[in-house]
């Protein structure tokens, strides 16, 4: 490795794995009902093809992807009770629910795929109609990011193990179980986008995952693929900085990493590829972490997408009534989302629920003002200026934010973390960012409004003009025939 | 001293000041602030609703009177405090809230035709600035809700009354609601 450090900044956290890492994964059984959120993670519901009363099968398509959204499929077999809009992860939003039978049958197109003699185009196709997502957190549909990667002729494939959240452990246990099915994923990303190398990166705190993994790679005997061990620093798993960080290249703003010739993808979601591949399974289940202090007995479950977050409680113990927790988390502590209740269900962007006690939150005091101290930007990894950003997000200066680079805010969180005055700084960001989208939009509108009043104008006055020749015509025509009588 | 000393030293001040006045005099102008760009960028930090209520038939015609200095910054209350704002900062004029006179800031909101009482009679058509509605003489109008400014100009038209204003993005939802319920 070279010298340079592998990230600028970021910060160096109390882990919290250990735990849940103790256990294997443990399979959940299917839920008696799956609530299937059009909307997985990436903020973009997919289109639903069933109506209640629709009989299904495990595997069988509920909804088709569009844009930023993956085909989703049903996890159990039974019959659609509900399309119906409930309690998300993301807040609330339309859901397919399925009714269990328990009878578990599959669908009968499932079927295996010959990934080594099919052409890189079709695998694309089978992936997508798999429904396979980004499982690191963000659900972007996987095949959308390989037609993209293809298309602009990626040569690194980059499979992202770095998980630096300090209490998600979903993507180490799967590394420590499962090595063989990461190592083929990866081998059939690597066709489907077409990339002559890749590597699989992780940080130097995972040695158990790197042993397992290595040994998987050697049995593989693909010589094309190499893992990379990187120093356990947050926010190292966040794709531009993990990206930068083994291959040197920097994503410029507002670009996709396809541009700079590299294809990012996570260990989970390659995992889900091999078990397309080996059993035709479309995208099912995914590991999910479940800890925090207020769960008797924290641990990492394999659960169907669409099981409701009770029951993976319930799986690990139940809440823990000496410690009573004060929120749950989707995600990590850090870049976490807060879930209104237990009654939502599990998504493929679920990677982490983290029953918060009081104590297993980073503390913050009352919010003091900023003393400038400059602390945020030594911390913060895409080497900006919080307290920049902060002063420009308060005025609401749409200028002074473009210049201070809020646009490349990865909302990490790094800032806050460190802040002395205790200020929400990403939180100010993030609501800086919606203003924004909220004046964009408003801008698009009025410009389209705009043209249409010109065109709505135009026309009137050009109907208007019709009539007045209309009328001049007819009084010349009238003039010209009294003329010809007399 | 005598006037054959003075004489060049007046000649040379005097012929500076005639070369200047005419150097100063082109460019004045030849680099005038071009008038017509001035109401363009006025005219992009208004909301485009057309809807009058500024007293000028139109976002444009008020983009022009407030660059000819006529009107105010405060006569737009589509456009909010922030229109407001925007528009002061452009000319370097003291911000100033939008005044209530000209009407209060209210949330988006769009024109919803109770297509029951409708009685297709095409005078809102030409009415809508943004030609939002759809419809013809005799059949049913309905209004396209992301193409509506909520301007009002279709309200007084409208010899039935069948149309009425409410929150931008709720009427799509809830009668989705109703016909599922149904």
């Amino acid at each position: 490795m070279n010298a340079r450090p592998a990230l600028r900044g970021g910060l160096r956290v109390d882990s919290h794995k250990a735990r849940p890492l103790e256990q294997p994964i443990a399979t959940l059984p299917p839920p008696a009902f799956a609530v299937l959120a059009l909307d997985q993670g990436s903020g973009e519901p997919a289109q639903a093809i069933v109506t209640p009363g629709t009989p299904v099968r495990v595997g069988t398509p509920i909804a088709i992807g569009r844009g930023a959204a993956a085909d989703l499929h049903s996890p159990v077999s039974g019959t659609v009770s509900a399309v119906e809009s409930r309690p998300t992860v993301a807040g609330t939003g339309p859901c397919v629910v399925v009714a269990n039978d328990g009878g578990n049958e599959r669908d009968s197109g499932l079927a295996p795929l010959d990934w080594i003699t099919l052409d890189p185009a079709v695998l694309v196709e089978r992936l997508a109609s798999g429904g396979l997502a980004g499982l690191g957190g963000a659900a972007f549909p996987t095949a959308g990011k390989l037609a993209l990667a293809r298309a602009a002729g990626v040569e690194w494939l980059l499979v992202n193990g770095a998980e630096c959240e300090p209490w998600i452990c979903c993507d180490d246990a799967l590394m420590r179980e499962r090595a063989a099915e990461v190592v083929l994923g990866t081998r059939v990303l690597r066709a489907a986008c077409g990339a002559a190398r890749a590597t699989i990166a992780l940080e130097d705190d995972k040695p158990e995952a790197r042993a397992v993994l290595a040994s998987a790679l050697a049995a593989s005997g693909d010589d094309r693929i190499e893992l990379v061990v990187l120093p356990a620093v947050y926010p190292l798993g966040a794709e531009g900085l993990l990206i930068a960080a083994v291959t040197g290249r920097e994503v410029p703003r507002g670009a996709l990493p396809p541009e700079v010739g590299v294809l990012c993808q996570n260990v989970g979601t390659a995992a889900g590829v091999a078990r397309l591949v080996t059993e035709g399974l479309p995208l099912l289940s995914r590991v999910v972490t479940v800890t925090g202090g207020g769960v008797r007995r924290p641990m990492n479950l394999e659960a169907r997408i669409g099981t409701p977050v009770a029951d993976l409680v319930a799986a690990c113990g139940g809440y823990d009534e000496l410690r009573p927790p004060v929120r749950l988390v989707a995600g990590g502590s850090l870049t976490g989302r807060a879930l209104a209740s237990d009654a939502v269900a599990v998504t493929k962007g679920l990677n982490c629920v983290l029953v918060a006690t009081a104590a297993d939150l980073p503390g913050r005091g009352a919010e003091m003002p900023c003393i400038r101290c400059g602390d945020c930007a030594t911390t913060c990894p895409i080497g900006l200026l919080p307290q920049q950003l902060h002063r420009a997000a308060m005025a609401d200066d749409a200028a002074a934010l473009e210049r201070f680079g809020l646009a490349d805010c990865i909302e990490c969180g790094c800032c806050d973390y460190v802040c002395p005055s205790g200020i929400p700084l990403t939180a100010r960001f993030h609501a800086a960012r919606e203003r924004q989208q909220l004046h964009e939009a408003g801008r698009r509108r009025a410009a389209e409004a705009k043209q249409r009043y010109e065109r709505h104008r135009r026309r009137l006055d050009e109907q208007v003009e019709a009539e007045r020749r209309a009328f001049e015509e007819a009084r010349r025509r009238a003039r010209g025939d009294g003329a010809g009588g007399a | 001293m005598n006037g054959a000393t003075l004489l060049p030293a007046v000649g040379v001040a005097a012929g500076l000041a005639v070369a200047l006045g005419a150097a100063l005099g082109w460019l004045a102008s030849r680099l005038r602030a071009d008038p017509d760009s001035l109401v363009e960028r006025i005219d992009a930090l208004l909301p485009q609703t057309q809807c009058g209520q500024c007293r000028y038939p139109g976002c444009r015609p008020y983009a022009e009177a407030i660059a000819r200095g006529e009107a105010g910054t405060d006569r737009c209350p589509p456009g909010g405090e922030a229109t407001a704002r925007a528009l002061a900062t452009l000319l370097g004029r003291e911000p100033r809230p939008v005044d209530p006179r000209y009407g209060t800031t209210s949330p988006p909101r769009v024109a919803l035709i109770d297509e029951a009482r409708c009685i297709g009679c095409a005078l809102c058509l030409p009415a809508c600035p943004v030609d939002a509605i759809v419809g013809a003489p005799r059949f049913m109008h309905t209004v396209i809700a992301s193409q509506c400014t909520g301007c009002e100009l279709c309200l007084p038209p409208c010899p039935v009354d069948c149309i009425a204003l409410v929150p931008a993005g709720e009427p799509a939802r809830s009668r989705d609601a109703s016909t599922a319920a149904a």
